[in-house]
């Protein structure tokens, strides 16, 4: 396969939290590369260090206490980590070429100003058009994101609305700026059932008209394999297995990411097939292990696992399927 | 929104009620007559009974009250006990000079009080921080007597940089009131200021943390105006209170300090009224300085609803 160039590509990022309980190693050496036009998914448990890498990215770390002590973010082939956090340079990345979703929807509008004027607040701060101009491009983006009467919504403050449609307007801030990549960080979570979906099928919808590319963060493995196109599995700050979504879900090599896949409902499974869940949680990002952070868990572990440091990924298919395990595990398809 | 409007109007109009009813039983209350004490004890009893019929103190005790706010709405407060002044006349004088330097007061502590907060909470941590938020809590902690001390024996006698007591009003001299006002209305301003800084450093501080902000970051908009507009906004809600609280001192000055820098205000007569008992005044006194910290108050709920749109739908 030809070396395409990628729209983003981070390369051996790390950022800690220097807390009371020491340095928490948040990221831990991550890379990982989105192409144009891409869905990717970066999938793991609660406190993985998924957010903190959108996060750093984006340079939005809160600091003191957290730090990005390494690492690259080159898009469009400019490194945006050496952008300082507060340039002009930084903030015509945010919201402009990166949209960032967020996953609560009942906080992360400003709840004093009126929709309409965040709305063309951030379209001002990007665009040079004049205050109507920039109205009449958040009607229309609100229009786009299927709220009905547009123009009477963006006089709307954040609390006369409702989860569903907060989150409908965060897309139309990516939809208005004409981002080249959203960064969805859990943006259903917090929603119920029904507006899940809903929310889940615009924003897939969104990217795809405006041929976007799409980094969706989740713990939800089951949800992503149907729209992803590949998918990155986190664990205690690192990825530990990537690949296309069909290679990990047919040949998962990692056992966390088997483990996780156990855990997913299938639609056709009998009622006698039992739901695995992963035993036992999680390390102490301040407190990692030298050998691989998975091991107390990890139902295959081999003797040999508890003398070795913790593995790289390795490549161990086609297509870019890598894993960071000692062992040679395959599940059996199903 | 009228609806919660008029409600506030009528709860502030019985407030009054209640005020000028405690400010006018205040001279039945006390032990005490007051025309005793304020001719003393050598007068005879006719000259007694006729000063009392002068101040209509021989009527039955609710006549006396509807006459005294009779008079009040005619604009007139009634007569000095002691020295037979018109109480109109008096506050009429002394109001402008509290006010004078209360006004100043409020708008430099508020002003200074909501930049030093902000910029508290956003150098977090820094020097800047630790040297304002330290001098803030010594504000916060020292009396008004002491710092206005301090300050007349720093400027006063060893700099001799300013003047230590007097006043002039503005409409005579305007660079000499700003020079004979400045230590009061420095004095009055810093614990004001500190209060206004730690109040707004600790809501800076929280809603800092908040989404909307990350958000706003992460749209790319401007520092100052995450600052200043998706934070500050939020943070002001609570500053208001304590701001509304703070403007009693345009109308009802500070008695330790218009005694301490010899300020012909207010503050200066309630305190000459209350030691000679002369009854219509302090009641006058009580009642414009209720007046007005009703009205600040209600205002502070308006502002609320200015500020805060989930008030402002509440009202509806
Ligand atoms: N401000 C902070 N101070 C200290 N530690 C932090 C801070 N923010 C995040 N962390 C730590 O970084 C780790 C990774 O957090 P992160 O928010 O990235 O997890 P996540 O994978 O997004 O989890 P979730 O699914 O719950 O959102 C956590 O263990 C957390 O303790
Ligand atoms: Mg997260």
């Amino acid at each position: 396969m030809a070396e395409k160039k990628h729209l983003l590509e981070v390369n051996h990022l790390k950022t800690s939290f220097y807390t009371d309980s020491g340095e928490v190693k948040a990221v831990n050496d991550v890379s990982y590369y989105i192409d144009e036009q891409e869905i990717v998914a970066v999938v793991g448990e609660s406190g993985c260090g998924k957010s903190v890498t959108q996060m750093s990215v984006m340079q939005l770390i809160q600091s003191p206490p957290g730090k990005i002590l390494g690492g690259e973010a080159i898009l469009e082939g400019r490194d945006i980590l050496k952008f300082r956090a507060t340039s002009k340079e930084m903030r015509a990345v945010r919201g402009e070429k990166i949209s960032m979703i967020f996953q609560e929807p009942m906080t992360s509008l400003n709840p004093v100003i009126t929709v309409g004027k965040q709305l063309t607040e951030v379209i001002r701060t990007h665009k040079k058009v004049s205050r109507k101009e920039a109205w009449q491009m958040g009607v229309d983006a609100l229009a786009n994101v299927g709220i009905p009467e547009p123009e009477a919504r963006m006089k709307n403050y954040p609390f006369e609305m409702s989860g569903g449609m907060r989150q409908r307007v965060m897309i139309a801030v990516a939809v208005a700026c004409n981002s080249r990549l959203i960064i969805a960080d859990e943006p259903t979570t917090a929603l119920d059932v029904t507006t899940q979906a809903q929310v889940m099928e615009l924003l897939l919808d969104v990217v795809d008209k405006m041929k976007t590319s799409l980094i969706v963060v989740t713990h939800n493995l089951g949800l992503v394999t149907r729209y992803a196109d590949r998918i990155y599995v986190m664990y205690a700050g690192r990825i530990i297995e990537s690949g296309t979504t069909e290679d990990l879900i047919t040949k998962p090599c990692h056992p966390y990411t088997i483990g996780l896949l156990n855990a997913v409902p299938k639609l056709d499974a009998n009622e006698h097939e039992q739901l695995t869940t992963i035993e036992g949680a999680p390390p102490d990002l301040a407190n990692l292990p030298d050998t691989c952070a998975f091991l107390p868990r990890c139902p295959y572990a081999a003797e040999s696992c508890r003398k070795l440091p913790c593995p790289e990924l390795q490549q161990v298919g086609e297509h870019g399927h890598f894993s960071a395990c000692h062992l040679k595990i395959r599940r059996e398809d199903t | 929104m009228g609806k919660y409007i008029i409600k506030r109007l009528a709860m502030s109009i019985l407030i009054i009620f209640l005020v000028s009813v405690f400010a006018f039983s205040l001279m039945h209350i006390l032990p005490g007559d007051p025309i005793r004490i304020a001719l003393g004890e050598s007068v005879s009893e006719e000259t007694i009974a006729e000063y009392r019929a002068k101040y209509h103190l021989d009527k039955p005790i609710i006549q006396q009250y509807g006459l005294w706010v009779e008079g009040i709405l005619h604009g007139d407060f009634g007569k000095s006990l002691l020295y037979g002044e018109d109480v109109t006349t008096l506050i009429k004088t002394k109001l402008p000079v509290t006010m004078a330097i209360g006004i100043p007061v409020v708008l430099i502590s508020a002003v200074f009080g909501i930049l030093f907060g902000v910029v508290t909470a956003v150098k977090r941590g820094t020097w800047i921080d630790q040297v304002i938020t330290s001098i803030a809590n010594i504000g916060i902690g020292v009396p008004q007597f002491w710092i206005a001390i301090l300050c007349i024996f720093l400027f006063g006698l060893k700099l001799h940089v300013l003047p230590i007591q007097g006043y002039t009003a503005p409409s005579e001299d305007f660079g000499k009131y700003v020079y004979m006002a400045f230590l009061p209305v420095l004095c009055l301003s810093f614990g004001f200021i500190a209060t206004i800084t730690r109040q707004t450093r600790s809501n800076m501080l929280e809603v800092i943390n908040q989404d909307y902000v990350r958000t706003a970051r992460a749209n790319g908009i401007s520092e100052g105006s995450v600052i200043f507009r998706h934070a500050l906004k939020n943070a002001l809600i609570p500053v208001i209170t304590i701001i509304g609280l703070q403007v009693r001192i345009i109308v009802g000055g500070s008695v330790v300090i218009e005694r301490i820098f010899n300020i012909p205000g207010i503050g200066a007569l309630l305190i000459r009224a209350i030691t000679e008992r002369d009854y219509f005044i302090i009641q006058a006194c009580v009642l414009v300085i209720s007046l007005v910290t009703v009205g600040c108050n209600f205002i502070v709920d308006l502002l609320y609803g200015v500020v805060d749109p989930r008030v402002r739908k509440s009202w509806r």
